[in-house]
């Protein structure tokens, strides 16, 4: 292992420190040394000429599987498929087989993580025992143990005074977030796409977006009693939206993160019942991707997630109501964003960074995502303009269900520095 | 293209079509016709007219469907489709002389067909086959009982049989 | 002959959203000459000798299935009745699993009926058998829709100007919506009546109108058809009692005489007496229901016929 390295001529984006400007990035015993017009002795050299330079992205909220569906993907596959993505930090959900409810389950994914020698792993414990939605998990011990914050993703907790009683128990540990997923499951029913003349037609049970917007309104009562950090995941409606602007318009200490198929998709795709396009929240209409989108330039969204949410191929090749929810995206998400967001001219590079780095580890109260002297050399690279075909028997990702897959898009990760190790290169295999 | 029959010639022939049958009904023979669609349907209607007026009684007179019997039905198809059309009997065929028409008797497989089609409305005492044109080229051991024209054809060629009532103009031509 | 040029080309049938109004008339007007077949002393025609079909039966269902044996049958195609509960518990013998394996053993038409809308999308997608829809879901019911329109254009001769009434469960109903199609396709004015609980979403983006009142609209329809109330779908209590729903949406005896003289009263079975129509009226003389019955065989003989042409029909 190269001891420094010198990342030359690349144009650096890092809105943290306002730097975007071509600058050499200085790497010394696996933290950032020194970024601007120096050109020190270095083990090794990346002519990044042409390239961009970013501060290493995070993707908050991914699935890896692993404990309980290793054979759609494990945290040795994910973080593969993270690092070729270019993400130097991902944060794991406890929808696992069993939960994420202990100590000992975080500790078990950070040490997964750590073997897997990619990306940094961190974990979301479950806001309620085995994510039942009842008795609250020993939330203490996991953030104790590493947790970066609570969710009962896959589903949001439904029962208002156990949210409640999460969120006033929580504020009382530090660098914690409550995460959630908003539907409520009275509204929601049996529904697996978004409710509309879609679903009516398809015959497919829908989810009103109402489903989310009434847990989503309960809990910003909820954040007003307590100020407790919150943090809504997957926004998908244009009411959400509008929800959440106001909150934060009221001084809440809230934050939220949009999915790239909420960016990219409606519920039309659906149309042909095929069953990579069931996602949880459902890909809704036009307008809610337009309000999405404003949301990502005023900055109301204060993050960019995947999740990533491997399933086997014999899994999604059933009937649309039967078959799992989600996307694997990891491994194109940066492509996603840039084919959503930087080619209509939504916002500009640094505005992306921020919301793929610099915002994401603030959500999760981790001192990363910027190039800052000092600061782990957490470092992707990337050719923005390089064109690529997606294909999923590509991915590092043990599972294949990506819609995209035969799209172009541009943005190719080349280097992916995790620490200040090469853990990815698209030129040889690391 | 050939003109093989006339408008005239066909009235003749029609006449002594039914001429033909009628001297060989026995006495009591309860006599039906039954056309095949589309070509044989008209001309079963003509024949049955001409019999009704020489036996001065209405002979019962019906349509019959073959598009459910043919042996081609699951052979790949092209730009023609076969269009299942009813079959319009409205009478008991069982113990009749069904007198079978169709324009044309070429390969046998429409007889074959139509007789199958029949049997499986009933038992008629005795089918008998009327054809405008007769043309070798038997495909089936079928053969007719009255014959309008017969005439020896190369394969390459076709008999088009044109009525009135479906094409304008009654003529029978070889292409 | 005008009907000449037309060629029917399509393998499967799963929907009536997606065929023109040619297509359906069609199959009707094919299905017109299946009509005799069921009435004459030998009830069969040697059509599909040879052929096989699967009926693929994922939900209960004795009148669809009996239909389409005997359809099959009357054609004297060889028939597999395959029945199961469709489970959404994704472990086990998959749709696919079962489908590939029945396909193993060479068939060449597959009747499905399923609970998940799309499940015989999904099955012609991925088998090289035709497939016809015998219900999916709350999706489509093809040939409960080909079978209605069939009806009515039989004792009307056309469908063109028709008003007509579908009354009940809409948001579950797959007769409801293949019946939209195809009647708003041939012509005829659709009105949706039920309660608001029970209308599924955006349903006016189709050309039909909606009404909560049977009241404000019985006195102008031609045709009305009773929908099943389904029990076993109403998880949700969508109206508080059986008896508040044959109050404001049960065909009575009473409504009947505000109706037009001839009005045409459907169901497509099996009816809840009391319920969603009174005895007397399901049995009485504007009562087509046995009719339905009746054409739905030759409807469903057609359709096996022109799927069978249609997978014939070359590229």
């Amino acid at each position: 292992m190269a001891k420094n390295i010198l990342i030359k001529n690349g144009f650096v984006i890092d809105p943290a420190n306002k730097i975007n400007q071509k600058a050499n990035v200085y790497i010394v015993d696996g933290k950032i040394a020194e970024v601007g017009k120096i050109e020190p002795k270095a083990d090794m050299v990346i002519d990044a000429a042409g390239k961009y330079v970013l501060p290493g992205l995070i993707d908050i909220h991914v699935h890896f599987r692993e404990p309980g569906d290793e054979e759609e993907e494990t945290i040795a596959s994910g973080s593969a498929a993270a690092v070729a993505g270019g993400f130097t930090s991902v944060v794991c959900m406890p929808n696992t087989e069993p939960a994420i409810d202990d100590a000992t389950s975080v500790e078990y994914i950070h040490r997964m993580g750590r073997q897997a020698r990619k990306t940094h792993v961190y974990v979301m414990g479950a806001i309620t025992k085995g994510r039942a939605g009842e008795q609250l998990s020993e939330m203490g011990f996991m953030a104790q143990a590493g947790a970066v914050g609570f969710t009962d993703d896959g589903s949001g907790v439904q029962n208002v005074s156990v949210m409640l009683r999460a969120l006033k128990y929580s504020s009382m540990f530090k660098n914690i977030v409550i995460s959630q997923h908003c539907q409520d499951n009275s509204l929601a029913g049996s529904g697996v796409m978004n409710a509309g003349f879609n679903s009516t037609v398809l015959g497919i049970p829908g989810i009103d977006p109402l489903a989310e917007e009434m847990m989503l309104w309960r809990d910003i009562q909820l954040v007003r009693k307590t100020n407790m950090r919150y943090h809504v995941q997957h926004v998908s409606t244009a009411k959400s939206v509008e929800l959440i602007r106001q909150a934060k318009k009221d001084c809440l200490p809230i934050t939220c993160e949009a999915a790239p198929h909420h960016l990219l998709l409606t519920d039309d795709a659906c149309c042909d019942y095929d069953t990579n396009y069931k996602v949880n929240p459902p890909l809704r209409t036009e307008k809610d991707i337009e309000a999405i989108k404003q949301a990502i330039k005023d900055g109301t969204i204060d993050a960019l997630a995947s999740d990533h949410a491997p399933h086997l191929k014999s899994e999604k090749e059933l009937e649309f109501l039967a078959a799992p929810f989600g996307i694997a995206s990891l491994e194109c998400a940066l492509g996603l964003y840039i084919k959503a967001l930087i080619e209509p001219k939504i916002i500009d590079w640094p505005q992306l960074v921020s919301i793929m780095a610099e915002k994401p580890a603030k959500i999760i109260s981790v001192d990363k995502g910027t190039l800052g002297k000092g600061k782990q050399a957490d470092i992707t690279i990337i050719n923005p303009n390089y064109e690529y075909t997606v294909d999923v028997n590509k991915f590092r990702s043990k599972s294949k269900n990506c819609p995209y897959n035969g799209d172009k898009l541009k943005g190719k990760v080349e280097y992916t520095i995790v620490g200040g190790e090469i853990r990815y290169s698209a030129f040889a295999t690391v | 293209m050939e003109v093989l029959l006339s408008s005239d010639k066909i009235a003749d022939c029609i006449t002594a079509l039914a001429d033909e049958i009628v001297s060989k009904a026995a006495r009591g023979d309860k006599i039906a016709v039954i056309g095949i669609r589309s070509r044989g349907e008209i001309l079963g209607k003509r024949l049955s007219d001409a019999l009704s007026k020489k036996l001065k009684t209405k002979l019962p007179c019906g349509t019959l469907d073959i598009t459910l019997y043919r042996d081609d039905i699951n052979n790949p198809q092209g730009q023609s489709q076969p269009l299942v059309r009813s079959t319009e009997i409205g009478f008991d065929i069982d113990d009749k002389i069904i007198i079978l028409v169709d324009d044309v008797l070429y390969t046998g497989r429409s007889t074959r067909a139509a007789m199958d089609a029949l049997i499986d409305l009933g038992r008629p005492k005795a089918i008998r086959l009327a054809v405008l044109i007769e043309r070798t080229g038997r495909e089936l051991p079928i053969s007719a009982d009255f014959v309008g024209l017969k005439v020896d054809l190369p394969a390459e060629k076709s008999v088009q049989v044109n009525f009135v009532e479906s094409d304008g103009k009654d003529r029978v031509i070889v292409i | 002959m005008s009907k000449k040029e037309f060629i029917w080309n399509r393998k499967h049938l799963i929907g009536l959203r997606d065929l023109s109004r040619e297509e359906i008339e069609y199959i009707l007007d094919t299905a017109q000459g299946f009509e005799q077949v069921s009435t004459r002393s030998i009830k069969k025609a040697p059509t599909l000798r040879g052929k096989v079909v699967v009926n693929l039966f994922f939900e209960d269902s004795t009148r669809t299935r009996n239909s389409f044996t005997l359809a099959a049958n009357r054609l004297s195609a060889d028939v597999i009745e395959f029945t199961q509960k469709s489970s959404s518990v994704n472990k086990g013998e998959t749709l696919l699993d079962t489908a590939r394996n029945l396909e193993a053993m060479g068939i060449d038409i597959v009747v499905i009926r399923h609970s998940a809308g799309g499940a015989p999308k999904f099955l012609s997608r991925n088998i090289n058998a035709s497939v016809v829809n015998a219900g999916d879901g709350y999706c489509e019911h093809p040939t409960q829709g080909l079978l209605d329109t069939f009806t009515i254009r039989k004792i009307r001769g056309s469908l063109e100007g028709l008003k007509i009434a579908i009354v009940g469960d809409i948001a579950h109903s797959r007769v409801a919506r293949s019946d939209i199609y195809a009647m708003t396709k041939l012509g005829a004015e659709v009105t949706l009546v039920g309660p608001p609980t029970l209308m599924p979403a955006k349903i006016n983006q189709l050309p039909v109108q909606v009404s909560y009142s049977l009241d404000a609209v019985i006195g102008q329809v031609d045709v009305i058809n009773m929908l099943r109330i389904q029990f076993e779908r109403m998880g949700t209590n969508p109206f508080p009692s059986i008896k508040e729903y044959s109050h404001y949406f049960g065909l009575t005896v009473d409504r009947m005489k505000k109706m037009k003289k001839d009005v045409l009263v459907m169901h497509p079975g099996p009816i809840n007496r009391g319920v969603e129509i009174e005895s007397e009226v399901a049995d009485g003389p504007n009562s087509v229901i046995l009719q339905q019955v009746t054409n739905g065989l030759a409807v469903r003989m057609a359709v096996l016929f022109l799927v069978n042409q249609g997978a014939m029909v070359k590229e």
